[in-house]
């Protein structure tokens, strides 16, 4: 095997609900740490404990930090999945596995190699107590692979010393068991492997850290104060990250108060329900779900849309339909999200890549709830929520002050004239509203779901709804100036063809886009940020011949959307589409994009020659 | 439609201590039926408000889909209202209470908003304790969509078209004290004298206040064989107590027989007089209130008056121990934790 430094894939499989989590992340941080890109994504079961889990760390130098296929190294100490991880292994790849134990002879292939270690051996040799055996047998394999992969040992004493500060005694059995790994490399076998590491200073200033996490955090600097929440996988850490950072950040000083209320809703509906009451009242507030939840949500969605009500909602999508797999990633919720609720409605989506957008656009969803009077919903994902990525690290400044929209003081009011709170002043389709409690006698009014007039009285008159609806579009006119714009990777057109994706779609993609290059394909490209689309997305969907739409649902929903809004011709938009719950790779992208570049052309080499 | 408003006032109109009359209270022209129970209670609330010189716009009303959902456009046009959706008006209560602590919340409601539909949210907005007054306006029918049997409707009631409803009701009040309301009433929406000192209770009560008033619907449940039209009311009611709020400590009318008048202390210093014309259950316990209940329906008797009062449970604030100073007046300079603290947290992810 050839040698190459910082550029492979390792498959940790694990048992759930085994400790095995902490040892596999302090591998990928060891990494992180010694300045190497490196992607790690948990593979894991709707269980809590006893079903195969896998954690799979790809390294790039080159920084492509999308999932890849082919696994360079398993690590297996899971009987149950055994049979199929050795399958899982490339030619001339390696198997790392509990040698306390013979490997059956069926297990044994001759194109890769076998390092068998004794972890449960040693770890019950040096442990006693039975937990700690079992917990501590996964650090012994993360010893072992410091010496095969050439870590930096130091980094890994310094991560477990962070990890279980103050706690001395599982910092020396850890670091014992790390020894145990290492010794056992030393004495049995030939390292580094073929491919290892090398420490590089590729990362900078770059943090490593969940989407959930970036999201509940974003939520606590945007300035909102009312959560409300069911739990539900893969978005439960945003409400538990959003409590953490309130804990530390939202206590007064003097009498421990809460300047926040959290509270663990009876199901989604009442989760929007009280989103809703809150932002009514003039509080920021949001909630946080997955597709199941938002389909629950759709009539309170209804509601928000045209009695203009502001909500966040951060949708971390999963597999569907119905439970689908919930344990598994895609961005299936898109036109379920968009066109929430019955009747004619449409709302704003913001669709962030990295923690970094995860953080920004939540707090960046407050102002726009709250200047355009709508939901917004931040459309993130399993990947995303719930696994590590490499991100610019968060940023704010203290100059940033909250865009609270169009609300009337009880001064205000005084000099008003007639208060409509359905009507257009500013022509930008979005009118002025009052917190309840504002003042005495001017600005208070009925918030229904009924149709109403410019003045908030129930009506049934027909040109008043109309109007009132063609007022509900320009002000969508207005978000879609207001959300933000779509990446452009070019200044300007250099192919007629394009590739457009968003989400955790971008890394994969923009690794294809190279994998393309190489083979002598150009396309340009464009992440989209948002929905409504802007300008910026039309233009680029008229100037190529072709688009390529990368999306990771089956019935390519982006693509529907582009057609619905923008007129698109539904030919030109070729779906480029990944649904098997895994985070798409840029093979699956390339593959599907010359695949349709060949048929295409054939079928013009065939159509040349009928008509000679 | 029940009443035309004559748009004159007579100047000499009684005026409260904000020097606001009634007409302050009042809210636009009800659409209900002429007669129709919710419109009474929509007077008594006018009435309590006025009486006790609450500003209006103190006061939130939130309710969810039905006639008696509509009824808020009818009383405190000077208040915020919102009709939010079918039987989620307590989890938009819910929030709007979060976001400022100091208002008063009315939430309107029916049996078919409560007892059906909207089921799942009365049970939890009662275990949390939410501070508000939460009025059931019990017609035992679906008015709006013209007279279909409610959850609430007797076993055995006769409809307007002659069926027998076969199924068991639900006694919102038992279940309400049940689950741990704090405050639980019954009233008619006819009795007037009980509901006002009733309503002005509630709204003193810290915690979450039920009342479940019985409301006739003229138009679909009215007729004879029906256990909630106003005759079979009227000849079953059980005035169990009479009621006498009493803001802020004054002087306490002793006009009542010793042995038999209770006073409960409220968390705001007021206090309800209670009067009792029973003596055999106790509104302070919990059990005795539940079977006093159940021992009316053996007897096809409804109580009414106050059921259950509890004055030290938490409610929903104090247990999520909320700011002292409502959460949607904070500010940038209060929420957020600014640029320097940003640094750390990411130092924390490196």
């Amino acid at each position: 095997m050839k040698r190459t430094i910082n550029d492979f894939i390792i498959r940790f499989a694990n048992v759930n609900g085994t400790g095995s989590a902490s040892a596999n992340y302090l591998f990928a941080k060891t990494i992180f740490r010694m300045g190497i890109p490196v992607t790690p994504k948990n593979i894991f079961p709707s269980n809590i404990q006893g079903l195969p889990t896998w954690y799979e760390v790809r390294v790039s130098e080159k920084g492509y930090l999308g999932r890849r296929e082919g696994i360079d190294l398993m690590v297996c100490v899971n009987p149950q999945s055994m049979a199929q991880d050795i399958k899982n292994v490339k030619p001339g790849g390696y198997f790392i596995y509990d040698s306390t134990k013979k490997l059956p002879d069926t297990y044994l292939r001759d194109d890769i190699h076998y390092l068998g270690i004794p972890m449960m051996e040693m770890s019950n040799q040096a442990f006693s107590d039975p937990r700690k055996r079992q917990l501590l047998k996964n650090i012994i394999y993360v010893g072992a692979l410091s010496k095969l992969l050439n870590m930096d040992v130091e980094e890994i004493i310094k991560l477990v010393g962070e990890q279980f500060e103050g706690k001395s005694q599982l910092i020396e059995a850890n670091l014992v068991a790390l020894k145990l790994g290492i010794n056992y490399v030393e004495a049995n076998f030939e390292h580094p492997l073929p491919f290892h590491l090398e420490r590089r200073d590729l990362i900078g200033d770059k943090i490593i850290v969940d989407g959930n996490t970036a999201c509940g955090l974003g939520a606590v600097y945007g300035g909102a104060t009312v959560m409300a929440w069911y739990p539900i996988t893969p978005s439960t850490s945003v409400a538990e990250a959003f409590e953490h950072y309130c804990k530390e950040y939202r206590l007064d000083p003097e009498t421990g108060e809460h300047k926040f209320a959290i509270i663990q809703a009876e199901d989604e509906l009442a989760a929007m329900g009280m989103v809703i009451g809150a932002n009514w009242n003039g509080a920021r507030a949001f909630t946080a779900t997955s597709g199941p939840g938002v389909s629950l949500m759709n009539e309170f969605l209804g509601l928000a849309y045209f009695a203009e009500v502001p909500a966040v909602l951060v949708d971390v999508q999963r597999a569907g339909p119905s439970t689908g797999m919930p344990t598994r990633t895609q961005q299936p919720d898109l036109l379920l999200a968009a066109y929430a609720s019955h009747g004619d409605t449409k709302h704003v989506l913001l669709l962030p890549s990295t923690p970094r957008e995860c953080f920004d656009m939540t707090a960046q969803s407050f102002d726009l709830a709250e200047r355009l009077q709508t939901p917004i919903m931040v459309m993130t994902d399993l990947d995303l929520g719930m696994n590590d990525h490499i991100s610019e690290p968060f940023h704010w400044t203290d100059k940033r002050e909250y865009d609270r929209g169009k609300v009337l003081n009880a001064e205000e009011l005084e000099h008003v004239g007639r208060f409509g709170r359905y009507l257009d002043v500013d022509g930008d389709g979005i009118p002025y509203r009052t917190y309840p409690g504002t003042h005495p006698t001017k600005g208070s009014f009925f918030t229904r779901g009924t149709s109403k007039d410019e003045y908030a009285a129930y009506t049934e008159d027909g040109a008043a709804y109309q109007r009132n609806m063609d007022r509900l579009l320009k002000k969508w006119e207005t978000a879609r100036k207001l959300v933000p714009s779509a990446q452009l990777y070019q200044k300007a057109k250099q192919s007629e063809l394009g590739i457009l994706f968003f989400g955790t779609s971008q890394f994969s993609a923009e690794e294809a886009k190279d994998l393309l290059t190489e083979e002598g394909i150009h396309v340009d490209a464009i992440r989209i940020k948002a929905f409504p689309f802007g300008e910026e997305v039309v233009d680029f969907v008229h100037s190529h011949r072709l688009i390529f739409v990368i999306e990771q649902n089956r019935d390519g929903q982006m693509r529907s959307m582009m057609i619905m809004e923008l007129g698109t011709d539904p030919s030109k938009l070729i779906p480029v589409l990944n649904y098997d719950g895994m985070p798409i790779t840029a093979d699956a992208i390339k593959n599907q994009i010359t695949n349709f570049l060949t048929k295409e052309k054939t079928q013009r080499h065939e159509l040349f020659k009928t008509t000679l | 439609m029940s009443y035309l408003k004559p748009l004159f006032r007579h100047p000499k109109l009684p005026k409260n201590k904000l020097g606001y009359t009634l007409k302050e209270y009042e809210g636009s022209l009800s659409t209900l039926c002429a007669g129709c129970g919710h419109d009474s209670i929509s007077a008594a609330i006018v009435q309590a408000c006025f009486e006790m010189s609450v500003e209006p716009h103190k006061v939130a009303k939130i309710s969810g889909i039905g006639c008696s959902s509509k009824t808020p456009t009818y009383f405190l046009g000077n208040s915020h209202g919102f009709n939010s959706v079918h039987g989620r008006m307590p989890s938009v209560a819910t929030g709007a209470s979060m976001a400022n602590k100091d208002m008063v919340y009315f939430g309107v409601s029916g049996d078919g908003d409560s007892a059906s539909i909207g089921m799942g949210q009365f049970v939890h907005v009662i275990r949390r304790n939410l501070n508000m007054v939460y009025i059931v306006m019990n017609n035992g029918c679906y008015g709006l969509t013209k007279g279909q049997d409610s959850a609430t409707a007797d076993q055995g009631s006769k409809s307007k078209a002659g069926s027998i409803n076969p199924f068991q009701a639900i006694d919102l009040a038992s279940l309400a004290i049940e689950l741990g309301a704090s405050f639980v009433a019954q009233s008619f929406s006819g009795d007037k004298q009980q509901l006002v000192p009733l309503i002005k209770a509630a709204m003193h009560h810290k915690g979450f206040a039920f009342l479940n008033v019985v409301s006739p619907c003229v138009t679909f449940n009215n007729n004879p064989g029906s256990t909630k039209s106003y005759d079979y009311v009227r000849e079953h009611i059980e005035a169990t107590s009479t009621l006498d709020f009493v803001p802020e400590m004054p002087e306490i009318k002793a006009s009542y027989e010793e042995g038999k008048s209770t006073r409960i202390a409220l968390h705001d210093g007021s206090l309800i007089q209670l009067n009792k014309l029973e003596t055999d259950w106790d509104v302070e316990d919990r059990i005795s209130a539940v079977n006093a209940l159940q021992q009316a329906r053996v007897k096809n008797e409804i109580l009414t008056g106050l059921i259950y009062v509890n004055t030290e449970w938490k409610d929903l604030h104090e247990t999520l121990n909320t700011y002292h100073k409502p959460l949607n007046r904070l500010d940038e300079s209060e929420l957020c934790p600014g640029e320097q603290n940003l640094q750390a947290i990411n130092e924390g992810y490196r």
